[in-house]
């Protein structure tokens, strides 16, 4: 039953891991800080140079961060972000540059004012013997309004989630050019729990505005 | 379209669906010729392996015409009107493991990674038609497929050989090829061969093309043995001896099998105590597998010698001997196949007519007949060893 369990899609997962992506941009007026900090490293078969050029067009951001809608470009250091927010309300922040190294690493934090705050650095490393380059990033952002402790740790697992499920995509499309998907495939009769369970699928982040009744169908509908 | 879908255990249907279309550059459709159910796919009837979901289309062994292909795709590595079978495990061809040869490791085709990640550590490939763990890819016991990385998989074959030839090379073909492979055979060598099943059927012949003196193989019905005969092994029918480890040692002068392969894999049958255990355990979801040939292969081999593992396990095995397989120095190599590697060389010996892979057919029905042949195959009735299906023959749309 465990095994069977753990391998199912769990709806409480679920619940965290897009409450954690999602509430981590609500955004309290608070300071990001280190306990509310989301890591992951990957390797990825490419050179620095050309993950360092990638990452630094900010634009290429929301073709692999599910969540970010839109970046645009102001100046060379400046950006402005635009995200799906709770209820599918955009959330938009500017953010700049605070420090950077050609093919090494940039860091970048939100403006003070914003309706988010978000620092984040990203760090490009040669791996030995042909394998590639390692891409580490961290986001810290402020706790969603002011919480602190269990439910923070909570939180910052589920955004650690979405940030690793970003990456993972970023893998891809720097690898094989395009992401992996199965969305649109065609599929027989569906149940309706498992209609529930599509749409409730945290790697499928619900287009903006939709209701439950929606969300329903378009899981049963589409694979 | 139609195409055969999984509705819940021991239910399957042929349900009218879309057509798939091209959701990536990379993708091409194919339209299908022939498609086979694999051993494996009872693994899903019997409702064994998780996250599969109500509607999933099945199928990972089929080939056909390439009809359509993304933007993506170079006309020197696909195009419209190739005749390809597609293999069942689906490559990027550009990752870590790709870079390695490691096929069916692939980093980037499971959409669905995260899922095997909870169970597995590390995600495999991406399978088509094989539970959402695994990618969730509709699969290709249907009329249609959409084919991810089409540029990296599907191999092109000649027009003039039946598909009855060349089906096989999406999965069992080469999948028991590397079976052998994977076995270590030496000039000399004695392989013993659990099951014999289709890819157990491959293994056997593969043995024998790799240098095997001699092959045994275990089952336990006669038809099936029969044909391991045919193909130059001796048998053992387990149901007709007390224990298969001691025949093996009195079969080998007491140095037991060089070379072990498990062709049987999750879904082992028995005699005895210990097999009422498994059972019990696998129904009550305590053991998602019963290892018994895999025990039996641990404990037959010679000391120093091989275990290779074709057969499908899918997650937690009681009672596996760690003891003996360490005191006696053995190696276990197992894997899905990595069949980019394989199925240039093997379409090669069918192309020469050294070897004809199509003796493994039993039966060649229309696609509607799917649920009952599901049922003929899990049962083994009427002889049956290897089922293909026909998505366009004449009935298939009275379905």
């Amino acid at each position: 039953m465990a095994i069977y369990g753990i391998t199912r899609r769990s709806p409480l997962g679920i619940a965290l891991a897009a409450g954690g992506g999602t509430l981590a941009l609500l955004g309290a007026r608070r300071k990001p800080s280190e306990n509310n900090t989301a890591t992951t490293s990957l390797l990825i078969n490419t050179t620095p140079q050309e993950a360092y050029r990638f990452w630094r067009d900010f634009q290429n951001l929301p073709r692999f961060m599910n969540r970010l809608q839109n970046v645009t470009v102001l100046d060379n250091r400046r950006s402005r972000w635009t995200a799906a927010g709770p209820g599918g309300k955009p959330v938009t922040w500017e953010a700049e540059i605070t420090e950077e190294r050609e093919n090494e690493m940039i860091a970048w934090r939100s403006l003070p004012g914003s309706d988010i705050e978000v620092d984040g650095r990203v760090e490009f490393q040669q791996a030995p013997a042909g394998r590639g380059t390692l891409i580490k990033v961290r986001l810290q952002f402020a706790p969603p309004f002011g919480t602190s402790g269990t439910i923070a740790k909570f939180l910052n697992k589920g955004a650690s989630f979405v940030l690793r499920q970003d990456m993972r995509r970023l893998e891809a499309l720097m690898e094989a050019g395009e992401i992996p998907t199965t969305a649109g495939q065609p599929h027989g009769r569906r149940d309706l729990v498992t209609g529930l369970m599509r749409a409730a699928d945290p790697t499928r982040p619900l287009p903006r505005g939709t209701n439950l009744t929606d969300a329903l169908a378009a899981g049963r509908r589409s694979a | 379209m139609k195409a055969v879908c999984y509705m819940g255990v021991h239910k399957m249907k042929v349900e009218t669906v879309p057509d798939p279309t091209i959701l990536n550059p990379r993708d091409a459709i194919v339209k299908i010729t022939s498609t086979c159910i694999c051993g494996s796919d009872l693994h899903l009837y019997n409702g064994l392996i998780p996250t599969m979901e109500q509607g999933d289309i099945m199928g990972h062994e089929f080939m056909g015409e390439v009809v359509e292909v993304g933007a993506g795709i170079k006309s020197d590595k696909l195009k419209v009107g190739d005749r390809v079978v597609v293999p069942f495990t689906i490559a990027c061809g550009n990752c870590f493991f790709c870079k390695r040869q490691l096929w069916a490791c692939c980093n980037n085709s499971n959409p669905n990674y995260w899922i095997a990640e909870q169970m597995m550590g590390y995600s495999p490939s991406g399978l088509f038609g094989y539970t959402h763990m695994l990618g969730g890819y509709a699969g290709g016991q249907a009329q249609y497929a959409r084919v991810p990385f089409a540029d990296v998989g599907p191999i092109k074959v000649p027009e003039g050989i039946p598909d009855e030839k060349l089906v096989f090379l999406s999965d069992i073909y080469p999948t028991g090829y590397f079976g052998a492979v994977n076995a270590d055979i030496e000039p000399g060598d004695t392989v013993a061969v659990w099951g014999c099943g289709p890819v157990a059927q491959f293994a056997i012949r593969s043995a024998f093309m790799l240098g095997a003196e001699r092959v045994i193989a275990i089952d336990r019905f006669d038809y099936r043995l029969r044909m391991a005969e045919a193909g130059g092994a001796e048998t053992i029918n387990y149901e007709e001896v007390d224990d298969v480890v001691q025949t093996l040692k009195e079969m080998t002068g007491n140095i037991g099998p060089d070379r072990c392969i498990d062709a049987v894999g999750m879904e082992a049958h028995d005699h005895g105590v210990m097999y009422m255990i498994d059972k019990a355990k696998q129904m009550a979801r305590l053991e998602t597998d019963r290892p018994i040939a895999l025990r039996q292969a641990i404990q037959a081999c010679r000391k120093g010698g091989t275990v290779s593992v074709p057969g499908v396990y899918a997650g937690f095995d009681d009672k596996i001997p760690m003891g003996a397989f360490m005191n006696k120095g053995l190696t276990m190599k197992t894997g899905q196949t990595p069949m980019m590697r394989y199925m240039k060389p093997l379409l090669e010996k069918v192309e020469s007519g050294e070897f004809d892979p199509s003796f493994v057919m039993s039966h060649r029905v229309p696609i509607y007949q799917a649920p009952q042949m599901y049922k003929t195959f899990c049962d083994k009735q009427d002889n049956c060893t290897k089922v293909v299906m026909d998505p366009w023959a004449d009935g298939a749309m009275a379905a």
